[in-house]
């Protein structure tokens, strides 16, 4: 019997707000350990917490960008349970009265459009970080509250997803759109996204689900498939021997490539939900909600068929510009400048993105301007391409722009004719063989005699010119 | 010469202006006067030092002129469950027993700036969690008026610490009647403002929805002076309110000509006191005299008050004291195998018996299958409850009624009986469920010598009226200037 997955995916999103969602402290990754922390954040006695608007404005415009139903009124909920790093012993949350409510996501995967359905999302604070000291052998732990107290969305699919590929594709999609946003920087790694899934397996036609089991700590990218495909794996097995999936909550171990169980049904935790009486109810005036419609920016998708249907780029190629807002906004800006989207695309996707190596684009010496005028000096012929390339390292180097460097160097392409043909002349003088090849059917040997010409001009001959003299002289 | 300690906060604010005394001498007394009531147990802490440094400063200041208002260089002291920083606050909790707060709540903060005098902090039932003070975790407290007797609570200290003259005001909070019960059991004068009028913020929580600060003072007129200088928004509390606080002197002479007033049926019924009712209908009479209209209303969901307050307070409680986990601050026992041995050993240590069962009782009502029927329910009950006010409020100005069954009962009385220390709360969680601010006023002795309070609710925001109404009754009558034997 063949089976099909159902999966949901249950995604956290930090918010990239200045500062936590109920204290004024700053919401950054890296400090020392309990450096970002106060009175509200450290849960004292007798605190209590004051709504940071920024957060709310954040989650409306991921909200509208995944098309879901914002809510002019929605809750705030304590969810109860006991771990050294949520302070309070509670962590407040939304519950039955969500933010939003009912979007969706079209993904696509091999050439088809799928559309995921958005439950819910919701806003919430994170909890802190337990830190558990190697050297006293787990006998003693810290915590560092840094994080704790920071803002972050729960973005809830529907079970729609049928694979793990298609999970990832969900993911990507949801972190790129995300970052164009600017409402999450998208870093898994770092865990300011983070994914459980929610995973059964049923006979392909069957309507009525199986049992879900719930994975935990798929904490990369490329954990997502890997899970994923590895917990439909097990249950497939299971049901396929006549056992039962049990329902729990499994930990996805990325070092021996497998899931484990955590937790049963029966262990999982009672949270006590109850509407925070600290705070009042979250009103939203659906006036900002059609403001947040409006200035929503052009997303990845849309932008990826603009790139396709208008620049005429590959669906690779626009694929790969708009997977960072920032790539797609230095190749756009590129072309305010220099008008040949192919190669200015070529370039980023190609010798850029090796440059960047996990910067940011904006942090290069290489800037839109001076990329597009590398290309023009190539499209115009002043350089070859190969010269080109020396020029951008160049460029990535130093930061110098490309005239400059063609100039101090002394790159400029040769195109006088009178100084090719000497040097060709000498080519053929000096490769009799080759030159007998040539004349023998082996259209190949040209090749090597404008590798000799190019030599001898020091690379800067134009190639074009090289084979057009070269095939006249033996034609 | 005058005995300072034994005059109004009013007097002295006076007194001080007239350099007839200074915040020294009479600090000084304050903290002999605390001395002499040792044996009460009305203070958890007394901060003898602070209070003489802030004592003189409070002179320098005026000496130069510069004094910050009518409560400069005024003794005043806070229950033990408001935070000062670099005091320490326990909540009369062994969990908390050592804990120096690194912050000051909003309404410490406010009487600093004032150039109050904080002389200590007040003994109250743990976590305000009783109506005796003998659930402190320290010490019970003891009625001035007859030591075999309780204060009544949670906010025992702050009443004790008026009524003998230890200090002129004091705050105290009050979730189900934890400032005016105390206030009536001792003879003084207890204020609940309206649920959002008095910051929370820094102030230990009980049940966040019910919990409000208020002044618990000699007379009135000190009660609408203290509540004046805690009144207004923070904006670091979320439930407080954003709007503009009147003057509470400025009509506090006006009289209750023409005024209405309701008297709920429901309130004069078995398990009332003899002396108690026959008190009150005294001051219905009083106050007939004084030109107001008696008019009998209805609160017809007043039976459904105590089981409602005791779902809704004890859920929240159970989660606002989740934090007392040894983690970070207070008690910590590890008895070092492992993460949940500690919670049991810090907590099961670190909270008394009558905290622990409310928070099983809170924790129960929110649980998976019992939300509902439990803690829904009382929510929805809770609304009927504020709805029979709102009515009520359509007929009359204000409502008069008992604030507690019976004067104070004896130590241990209820001890094994919790259920009948929850009912010493009948008349006043009412308001703290429907928001409303209520005022404790004495208006009688026993003949065995105890004090007995009445209880005088207004509409939201309208503690101006309380106040006037109160005052109305006070100046007719010397119950409020009558001293404790001790």
């Amino acid at each position: 019997m063949s089976y099909e997955a159902v999966i949901g995916l249950e995604v956290h999103a930090q918010l990239l707000t200045a500062t936590k969602l109920f204290c004024g402290c700053r919401a950054a990754f890296g400090a020392a350990p309990n450096a970002n922390t106060c009175e509200v954040c450290l849960g004292m006695p007798g605190v209590l917490p004051v709504l940071n608007r920024r957060a709310v404005e954040l989650a409306l415009r991921a909200a509208v960008a995944l098309d879901c139903s914002v809510h002019t009124r929605s809750q705030w909920s304590r969810k109860n349970y006991f771990y050294p790093d949520l302070p309070k012993g509670y962590q407040i949350s939304q519950y039955d009265q969500p933010v939003a409510t009912a979007g969706h996501l079209d993904i696509e995967l091999e050439g088809r459009t799928r559309r995921i359905g958005i439950t819910r999302i919701h806003l919430e604070e994170d909890a802190g970080k337990n830190v558990h000291d190697e050297a006293m052998a787990g006998r003693r732990s810290y915590v560092d509250f840094n994080r704790g107290g920071t803002p972050l969305i729960e973005i809830v699919s529907e079970p729609d997803l049928r694979s793990a590929a298609e999970a990832a594709a969900y993911m990507r999609s949801l972190r790129r759109i995300l970052r164009y946003l600017e409402v999450c920087d998208g870093n898994m790694e770092q865990g300011s996204l983070r994914c459980d899934a929610n995973v059964s397996i049923r006979p392909e036609g069957e309507e009525q689900l199986g049992t879900r089991t719930e994975l935990k700590n798929i904490n990369s990218f490329r954990f997502v498939e890997a899970a994923l495909r590895h917990e439909i794996v097990r249950q497939t097995e299971i049901i396929g021997d006549g056992g039962e999936i049990v329902q729990e909550t499994r930990l996805w171990d990325s070092q021996a490539k497998v899931t484990r169980s955590m937790r049963s049904k029966e262990e999982a935790h009672d949270y006590r939900y109850f509407p925070d009486p600290d705070l009042p109810d979250l009103h939203i005036e659906s006036a900002e909600i059609d403001k947040a419609r409006q200035s929503l920016p052009e997303l990845p998708a849309a932008k990826s068929r603009r790139y396709v249907d208008e620049l005429h780029l590959t669906a690779y190629d626009a694929e790969s510009l708009t997977e960072d807002p920032g790539v797609a906004r230095f190749f756009e800006a590129a072309l305010l400048h220099h008008a040949n989207a192919k190669a200015l695309a070529n370039w980023i996707n190609n010798d850029l993105a090796r440059e960047l190596g996990g910067r940011r684009i904006d942090s290069l010496h290489v800037t839109p301007q001076s990329l597009a005028e590398l290309v023009a000096l190539i499209d115009r012929g002043t350089i070859s391409g190969k010269i080109a390339k020396d020029v951008f390292a160049e460029m990535a180097a130093t930061g110098t722009s490309p005239g400059t460097v063609v100039a101090q160097k002394g790159l400029t392409q040769v195109t006088d004719t009178a100084l090719i043909e000497a040097a060709a002349d000498q080519a053929i003088a000096a490769n009799p063989a080759a030159v007998a090849q040539l004349e023998a059917g082996k259209a190949n040997a040209l090749g090597y005699l404008v590798g000799a010409v190019m030599k001898q001009t020091g690379g800067k001959a134009n190639p074009k010119l090289v084979n057009e003299i070269l095939r006249r002289k033996l034609g | 010469m005058v005995d300072w300690t034994q005059c109004t906060l009013a007097q002295l604010s006076q007194g001080l202006a007239a350099r007839a005394v200074t915040s020294v001498q009479v600090t000084r007394d304050c903290l002999a006067r605390i001395e002499q009531i040792r044996p009460l147990g009305a203070f958890l802490f007394v901060d003898a030092q602070g209070a003489m440094a802030q004592a003189a400063a409070a002179d320098a200041r005026r000496a130069s002129g510069r004094v910050n208002g009518p409560l400069d260089g005024v003794p005043l002291a806070l229950k033990d469950i408001f935070l000062t920083e670099g005091v320490p606050t326990t909540c009369g909790s062994k969990i908390l027993e050592g804990f120096v707060p690194p912050y000051d709540a909003t309404v410490v903060r406010r009487w600093k700036a004032a150039g109050a005098v904080l002389v200590g902090k007040l003994n109250m039932d743990e976590f305000a969690m009783g109506s005796s003070t003998e659930h402190s975790a320290f010490a019970p407290a003891r009625n001035p008026w007859d030591i075999t007797r309780v204060p009544g609570g949670s906010s025992g200290g702050s009443a004790i610490a008026v009524s003998t003259g230890a200090v002129f005001g004091t705050l105290g909070t009050d979730t189900g009647g934890s400032i005016r019960q105390p206030a009536a059991l001792c003879g003084v004068v207890g204020l609940k403002p309206t649920y959002g009028r008095v910051s929370r913020y820094g102030v230990i929580a009980y049940a966040s929805s019910l919990d409000q600060v208020g002044p618990l003072a000699r007379n009135v007129t000190d009660t609408a002076m203290l509540l004046a200088s805690i009144a207004g928004h923070d904006p670091k509390d979320s439930t407080s309110a954003d709007r503009p606080v009147p003057s509470y002197l400025a009509e506090l002479e006006s009289g209750v000509r023409g005024l209405r007033i309701g008297v709920p049926k429901e309130y004069f019924v078995e398990g009332l006191d003899g002396e108690v009712g026959s008190a009150v209908e005294a001051a219905q009479k009083a106050y007939e005299k004084l030109g107001a209209t008696l008019v009998e209303i209805s609160l017809p969901h007043t039976a459904y008050a105590i089981a409602t307050y005791y779902l809704i307070a004890t859920a929240e409680a159970s989660s606002n004291l989740a934090r007392y986990d040894g983690v970070r601050y207070g008690l910590r026992n590890d008895p070092g195998a492992g993460l949940i041995d500690m919670y049991f050993a810090t907590r099961g240590a670190g909270f008394g018996s009558e905290v622990k069962r409310r928070i099983m009782l809170g924790t129960y009502a929110l649980s998976a299958g019992y939300y509902e029927a439990y803690y829904g329910r009382a929510q929805k009950v809770r609304t009927l409850i504020a709805r029979d006010f709102s009515r009520a409020f359509e007929q009359t100005d204000i409502l008069l009624t008992p604030t507690t069954p019976a004067p104070a009962f004896r130590l241990g009385e209820n001890a094994d009986d919790p259920l009948q220390m929850y009912l010493a709360d009948i008349y006043t969680v009412s308001a703290n469920l429907a928001g409303l601010p209520g005022l404790s006023l004495p208006c009688g002795m026993t003949r065995g010598g105890l004090p007995i309070g009445m209880q005088i609710l207004g509409s939201h925001w309208s503690e101006a009226t309380v106040l006037r109404v109160a005052r109305a009754f006070e100046r007719e009558h010397d119950f409020a200037v009558r001293r404790p034997p001790a």
